[in-house]
């Protein structure tokens, strides 16, 4: 299959100005901004199906529809803040194809009447924003980027900006907080960024993936575009293949295709010639799946994953082998939330640290199976119970991985499992 | 004159003019990287200079440095050598990796090599989960990716930093 996203593995160099341009590289800007009503890129971008890939898979047409035309100025955002484990893949767009996604910033920014766009990168790429600065400095001696293109009256303007270290700060109001200068803390929501966002002004924040598609959309069409994937999530998408497997990397494939496919066609299995136990299709956040065969040949959609009890999200897929203990994996997972959690809330504030010390215990043999289920209490009470998505994402390794990989903890804490336990954990579970 | 504007006038303005007039305090985080470039920390003096410039309290700027890992409010090695040890890289012998290059440089994760050379500490997840073991350098002169590594060719990497002239 050619690739949409990761064009650079098709056409080298695609990196260089010049050869973007000559696969049409701006043709579809200058298109919008000469030939098309900022709605009608709205409504192509809408028609086309395209969800957004920073893991929630909202539709993209739709969220820019929602701008409040009753207050200006607009802005775009784009959440370059890739800090989930187990994903990298935005990482290789902005790098190695990174004109087709600044067109998309520019699509964005043109469809819903924005003249400053910002890229927040977190913090560690450094390098990778230094390299965007160039690109933006290229477009605007080009004359793609500043005032009046194309004899139009449209302007526009692309700054980035650096984070400093805060997973945080990929969740959307996060992010728009930190932007402005305070500490990354999410926003009580309503209002949603498009009618209050950055400088509480209606905002569009996508993700990076998300607005390297665009570009393609406009130039080559909706159908084209349908073309790929399925019917309630088309296109493709790129998956961040990572842990136990022979070739990890980022893999550009259709929605829809199987795990197995993208595990063992591509990633050539597992490391070592050991068996899979199980994986996390959306990184750490991810509920673990028990890797059988119904998961292994589940599509990998929007519609189809939280059929096998998890969520594509943003498609980090995580693999896990049959040496690894679940004790051990949710100590990371936990090291990694109570690290990560912002503070403002306290069920997410207080139920990391406890469930961090829980898995510690556990994870050190000094638990009892009564830790295991205040653990998966302590979880429940997390769940549900914050203002963004961190704490949620923090319980859901934990939960799933001892309702479902259950053994490892009988195994670790040593202690038969008697009926009275049992009827509890089921009681917390639900 | 502020002594961040008298020594970097023009740079501040370059980022000054990124965001809208009326809302300088964007500014706070990019300024930080350009205070901290002095010394590899945010000195006291700092947080009052920035505060000056962007019209906000030094105790907002001082909220900044400790909400967010990259800023350091204290001296550290020479080299800040970040390995990531999270889920993914774990899964791949990031924790081995950390370990042997702790072991070899004599120090446990947060610590400083005595020649003051590199002080390594694990981090959370950098986004390069499929090139584990891997790890990123801090310095004032930014941060850079070292990706695939092996505990012999970090041990390369400091021992070369250990012969470069003092600064």
């Amino acid at each position: 299959m050619n690739e949409i996203l990761l064009r650079h593995r098709d056409i080298k160099d695609i990196g260089q100005l010049a050869v973007y341009r000559q696969h049409e590289g701006f043709d579809a800007f200058k298109r919008a901004v000469t030939g098309m009503q900022p709605d009608e890129v709205t409504e192509m971008v809408k028609a086309s199906g395209l969800r957004g890939r920073g893991g929630a898979g909202f539709s993209t047409g739709m969220k820019w529809s929602f701008i409040d035309k009753n207050a200006w100025p607009h802005y775009v955002v784009v959440n370059a803040d890739e800090s989930e484990p187990g994903t990298f893949k935005d990482r290789e767009i902005m790098e190695s194809n990174p004109f087709q996604f600044l067109e998309g910033v520019m699509l964005c920014a043109y469809a819903v009447g924005a003249h400053s766009a910002y890229i927040y990168l977190r913090g560690e790429f450094w390098e990778l924003a230094a390299h965007l600065d160039a690109r933006i400095a290229e477009l605007e001696a080009e004359g793609l980027l500043g005032d009046g293109l194309f004899g139009s009256e449209y302007g526009l303007r692309i700054y980035t900006h650096l984070g400093a270290g805060a997973y945080i700060c990929g969740e959307e109001t996060a992010l728009l907080e930190s932007l402005e200068g305070k500490l990354g803390q999410p926003r009580l929501r309503p209002p949603f960024p498009p009618s209050f966002g950055l400088y509480g002004k209606p905002t569009i924040v996508n993700n990076v993936e998300t607005l390297a598609n665009v570009p393609l959309i406009v130039q080559k069409g909706v159908d084209w575009f349908r073309g790929f994937g399925t019917e309630k999530s088309p296109g493709t998408k790129v998956f961040s293949l990572s842990g136990n497997v022979v070739k990890p990397g980022n893999y550009e494939l259709p929605l829809g295709t199987t795990f197995r496919e993208l595990i063992y066609t591509h990633g050539g299995g597992i490391m070592d010639g050991r068996k899979i136990k199980a994986i996390m299709p959306a990184g750490a956040s991810s509920s673990l799946i028990v890797a059988d065969d119904k998961a292994l040949d589940t599509p990998m959609d929007y519609e189809s994953v939280p059929s096998v009890g998890a969520m594509l999200g943003s498609a980090s897929i995580i693999v896990v082998d049959e040496s690894v203990s679940m004790d051990w994996l949710i100590n990371k997972t936990m090291h990694f939330f109570q690290h990560e959690s912002c503070g403002k809330c306290t069920p997410c504030r207080e139920g990391t640290y406890w469930m961090r010390h829980l898995t510690e215990r556990i994870h050190h043999n000094q638990a009892t199976w009564d830790d295991v289920i205040l653990l998966q209490d302590v979880a429940s009470n997390v769940k549900g119970k914050c203002l963004c998505a961190l704490g949620d994402f923090s319980t859901e390794a934990v939960i799933s991985s001892i309702t479902r990989f259950r053994g490892d903890f009988e195994a670790k804490v040593g202690m038969p499992l008697s009926a009275p336990a049992d009827a509890e954990l089921k009681e917390v579970s639900n | 004159m502020n002594p961040l504007r008298e020594r970097y006038g023009q740079e501040i303005d370059e980022i000054l003019a990124k965001y809208p007039t009326d809302q300088k305090r964007s500014a706070v985080m990019p300024l930080l990287y350009v205070a901290q470039r002095e010394h590899g920390y945010v000195t006291r003096e700092h947080l009052g200079q920035i505060g000056e410039l962007l019209s906000i309290a030094p105790t907002e700027v001082a909220s900044i440095v400790g909400f967010y890992t990259l800023y350091h409010d204290t001296p550290g090695g020479k080299y800040r050598l970040q390995v990531c040890n999270d889920l993914p890289c774990a899964l791949r012998g990031a924790d081995q990796f950390l370990e042997g290059v702790c072991d070899h440089l004599g120090v446990k994760p947060g610590e400083t090599t005595e020649d003051g050379v590199v002080t390594v500490e694990a981090v959370m997840c950098l986004a390069a989960c499929d090139k584990a073991p891997m790890f990123q350098v801090q310095s004032r002169e930014g941060i850079s990716y070292h990706e695939n590594q092996t505990v012999q060719s970090t041990i390369d990497l400091v021992d070369g930093w250990r012969k470069e002239e003092p600064k």
